[in-house]
């Protein structure tokens, strides 16, 4: 939309606003348009953020990226690819990296399976 | 990093790196620092500012905004007039570096700290940020670099050695953007990488990243960031460098900086971490100053619990460095008037081509040098505050930025907005041409990727954002409540054992091969030009040519050619008149390589200090007789070695009396004698016969006659004369062609030394 500078009617309801009220009301707004976008992210995950996660968990990214590609095929992402990985780890009796090492290799996805369902 | 499984510390981290200190005097050894990278580990994470010092004295000044300084550097040029000191700015003062190779890069960082760069940054090369993944090893990279874990670890490793060396700690720096964000913030954090950018409307407006995607993962990549102690710079500088008219999206700017600031704190990021990346939005023609600067002011207004990181205008660079520095300086004025944490620089030649190493030490010369200049400026020029324009637009931009959220989210909010193209709009909000970006919520790379949390989400690993859904008792919120990674035994973030490590995977783009390319150069220590990389053979050759634009760039090609430059190409023109002539800049690559040992170094003449030299002729009073003598009216060369404008004796304190042209040696002899000069200074051009040897002789016969020979050093100079064929006729010494007042000096103050006058 193209629109010519109507600055001057616009900002007629600011015009008494203080220099202190004025930047209020900017930091008031700033917050009201990212707050649904903290919300959107706090109820969300995607393949990055689970790869970081099996990062942290000590996996090198050749591994993250297999187990989180074989997460997303097997619609388990939004339980969270660390929590594939724990439930395995769990169950084998060994550490992070080599339950994930594992996974890579296919091992292991039966377990999640009969704790998820299959897709 | 705040987890409570300290006994889970890796020993090695935090211990002193087991790296052989720099020698000044050697290159970086590349092949030692790529050995054993799988063992290294940085030594800190997080950011450090510069330590202040309040009134700080260095030479016959006092300084009011400077730091500490360092214990090896390169000072200004012109320091040799003040004792070589080189005063350091208070604020951390940014390089970009770009040069695509990792090897490459810690040598340009290396010269660029000894400048006075403490926030190295490294440009991540074209196309990084669409790869949904880590890359690994060290590919080469186009316009920057390929950011993966052996870099990062070699770069900081370099790094640990040259903060060392110049005595000052280094932030390191790249980007946490793209669709691997989260991944690269935990990378950046394990690795001790210091300073990263981290916007998502980056992403979104100029990657054409999906706009769901790049909030969901900049809020995991932020809270790792946060945790890490990564300061963190936003991208609202894109829409000043991509607006069409730059002068009109400063509403903008502001709403981009408050998007990414509120972003960052309502997930986690204190805001002492987030800096904001701000750019004098205009350039001359433009009045640019007195336009940026209510924009620099209402920003500061607004956002005055945040870190200022000063940005150099690029919006309107072109190819001539002089034009570009003139702006930075201009921009370093702003930040001197106003404030500063982060002072970043651009190189003067980014207009034309991607940065060459020494102009990285150029632009951080010019920061160096503007704000050493402006010290304490702004103690004694202050912004009115009440200038009626100043007033009106400071309170104007701010009043449409208001304007601009309020709208935006009346029309639905962030998502919405940048459907509707509301960003780096050309006109002024609430002025709009309808020619902003627009991205669509559904398109762009990685759309369709996020995945709703399901109530069992989990998540075992720390500094993690968002629904989590831990067991009870590891949810590290409370004191005796275990950390989230306790169920697995130790994130990386707690445990720095567990940092995995990958080397190359790519059998022929990799650094091995690239430094066996240059392996020749290296090992016999072979020198051939570069401006980016080790032996690229890249020159410049500067010159006018009498002719319009266009003829003469053929011209100059034609010369490079003749010249046996290879791959010429014109880099930078400017007419100087229309038909009078044109100055170019041409880049050409020569094909060789010259062996150091082959080369006759003359030995540099000895000179004495000033100071030394003041002193001595201070004490002394001392006075010198001077002429030129015999049938000669030539005294260009003697000025030269006596006035103060050349830098003669005069400068020292020496009384110069100066007889004139064609000069009788009884004269001379006489008025040396009658100012009790301690020196003469004779000067003789070579024409015919041996009038010079006539003329040298006489002065040293008519001298012992008189009885002064011993208290008077009788000195001859010329274009033809030596230092061997004076003493042979009886001079104490002989000067010719390029003799400087300081060599005459010198040789004075020695002589008068050692025997005792």
């Amino acid at each position: 939309m193209v629109r010519p500078d109507t600055f001057q009617e616009v900002r007629v309801h600011l015009a008494h606003l203080s220099d202190a009220e004025l930047e209020a009301l900017f930091w008031k707004l700033s917050n009201d348009v990212v707050r649904p976008l903290v919300e959107l992210a706090s109820t969300h995950t995607s393949p990055s953020i689970e790869r970081s996660v099996l990062m942290r968990m000590g996996c090198d990214s050749v591994t993250c990226k297999a187990v989180v590609a074989e997460c997303e095929t097997r619609g388990l992402l939004g339980h969270g690819a660390g929590h594939v990985v724990l439930v395995c780890m769990q169950e084998w009796g060994c550490d992070a990296p080599t339950a994930a090492g594992r996974l890579a290799a296919g091992e292991g996805w039966d377990l999640a399976e009969a704790k998820w369902g299959a897709r | 990093m705040g987890c409570t499984v300290s006994d889970a510390i890796d020993p090695r981290f935090g211990r002193p790196l087991a790296d052989p200190p720099l020698d000044p005097n050697e290159k970086l050894d590349i092949a030692a620092l790529l050995d054993g990278l799988e063992y290294y580990r940085p030594r800190r994470r997080g950011w450090t500012w510069r330590t202040p010092v309040p009134n700080q004295h260095l030479h016959d000044f006092t300084y009011h905004e400077t730091s500490e300084v360092l214990d090896h550097s390169v000072p200004l040029p012109a320091a040799h007039y003040f004792e070589n000191i080189d005063p350091q700015p208070d604020c951390v003062v940014t390089s970009e570096i770009a040069s695509g190779r990792p090897e490459d890069d810690i040598r340009r960082m290396r010269m660029a700290a000894w400048h006075g760069a403490d926030h190295l940054m490294v440009i991540r090369t074209a196309g990084q940020s669409h790869i949904d993944g880590l890359l690994e090893g060290t590919p080469e990279g186009v316009g920057g670099i390929a950011i993966t874990r052996k870099q990062l670890r070699f770069t900081r490793r370099a790094l640990d050695l040259i903060e060392d060396e110049v005595g000052r700690p280094i932030n390191f720096h790249s980007y946490v953007s793209g669709v691997a964000g989260p991944e690269i913030a935990v990378m950046f954090a394990e690795e001790g990488v210091n300073g990263a950018h981290q916007d998502p409307q980056y992403n979104i407006l100029y990657r054409n990243i999906n706009m769901y995607r790049s909030f969901v993962d900049a809020a995991v990549a932020k809270r790792v960031m946060a945790a890490a102690g990564i300061l963190q710079i936003d991208g609202a500088h894109n829409a000043n460098a991509t607006a069409i008219k730059a002068w009109k999206v400063m509403p903008e700017l502001l709403v981009q900086h408050a998007i990414n600031c509120a972003f960052s704190v309502a997930v986690g990021m204190p805001k002492e971490q987030i800096a904001l990346s701000t750019v004098p939005p205009d350039a001359p023609p433009a009045p640019c100053m007195r336009m940026d600067l209510p924009y620099a002011i209402a920003l500061r207004d607004l956002f005055g619990e945040y870190k200022m990181r000063a940005q150099q205008n690029t919006r309107y660079m072109e190819s001539e460095a002089r034009e570009a520095t003139v702006s930075h300086v201009m921009n370093l004025l702003i930040s001197r008037l106003t404030s500063a944490d982060i002072q970043s620089t651009i190189t003067p030649d980014e207009g034309r081509n991607v940065p060459w190493h020494y102009n990285n030490v150029a632009a951080v010369n010019t920061a160096k040098q503007s704000l050493v200049g402006m010290d304490g400026l702004r103690e004694m020029v202050r912004i009115d505050r009440e200038n009626p324009e100043l007033k009106a637009r400071v309170r104007e931009i701010k009043e449409r930025a208001v304007l601009f959220l309020e709208a935006m989210l009346r029309d639905g909010g962030y998502f919405a907005g940048v459907e509707k193209a509301y960003f780096v709009d050309s006109g002024e909000y609430p002025e709009t041409h309808d020619d902003g970006i627009a991205r669509d919520s559904q398109g762009g790379v990685a759309a369709g990727t996020i995945v709703p949390r399901a109530d069992d989400y989990l998540a075992p690993v720390c500094h993690h954002f968002g629904e989590n859904h831990l067991p009870e008792g590891y949810r590290g919120r409370t004191v005796g409540e275990a950390a989230p990674c306790v169920l697995i035994g130790g994130c990386t973030l707690c445990d720095d054992g567990k940092v995995p490590f990958i080397d190359e995977l790519d059998p022929e783009d990799n650094v091995n091969v690239r430094l066996a390319e240059t392996a020749e150069l290296r090992e016999k220590g072979l020198l051939r030009p570069e401006v980016e990389w080790a032996g690229d053979g890249i020159v410049v050759v500067t010159m006018f040519l009498p002719a319009p634009a266009d003829a003469a760039e053929a011209a100059a090609l034609e010369i490079g050619r003749a010249m046996n430059l290879d791959e010429c190409e014109v880099i930078h023109k400017q007419v100087m008149h229309p038909a009078e002539g044109t100055v170019l800049e041409l880049r050409g690559r020569v094909d060789v390589a010259i062996d150091p040992d082959t080369l006759v170094i003359p030995e540099p003449p000895y000179v004495l200090t000033d100071e030394e030299i003041r002193e001595f002729v201070h004490d002394r009073n001392l006075r010198v007789v001077a002429a030129t003598v015999g049938e000669d009216e030539h005294s260009v060369g003697m000025r030269e070695v006596i006035d103060i404008k050349h830098g003669g004796l005069e400068k020292w304190g020496f009384g110069v009396t100066y007889l004139g042209t064609s000069v009788p040696i009884e004269k001379v002899l006489d008025a040396a004698i009658e100012h009790a000069a301690s020196a003469v200074l004779i000067s003789t051009i070579i024409t015919h016969g041996e009038v010079h040897r006539e003329m040298m002789e006489k002065l040293a016969d008519l001298a012992a006659e008189k009885g002064v020979r011993d208290r008077l050093l009788l000195i001859s100079g010329g274009t033809q004369v030596t230092d061997k064929l004076a003493r042979e006729w009886g001079m104490d010494a002989g000067f010719g062609r390029k003799t400087k007042g300081i060599d005459v000096a010198s040789f004075i103050v020695e002589s008068m030394r050692e025997r005792g006058m």
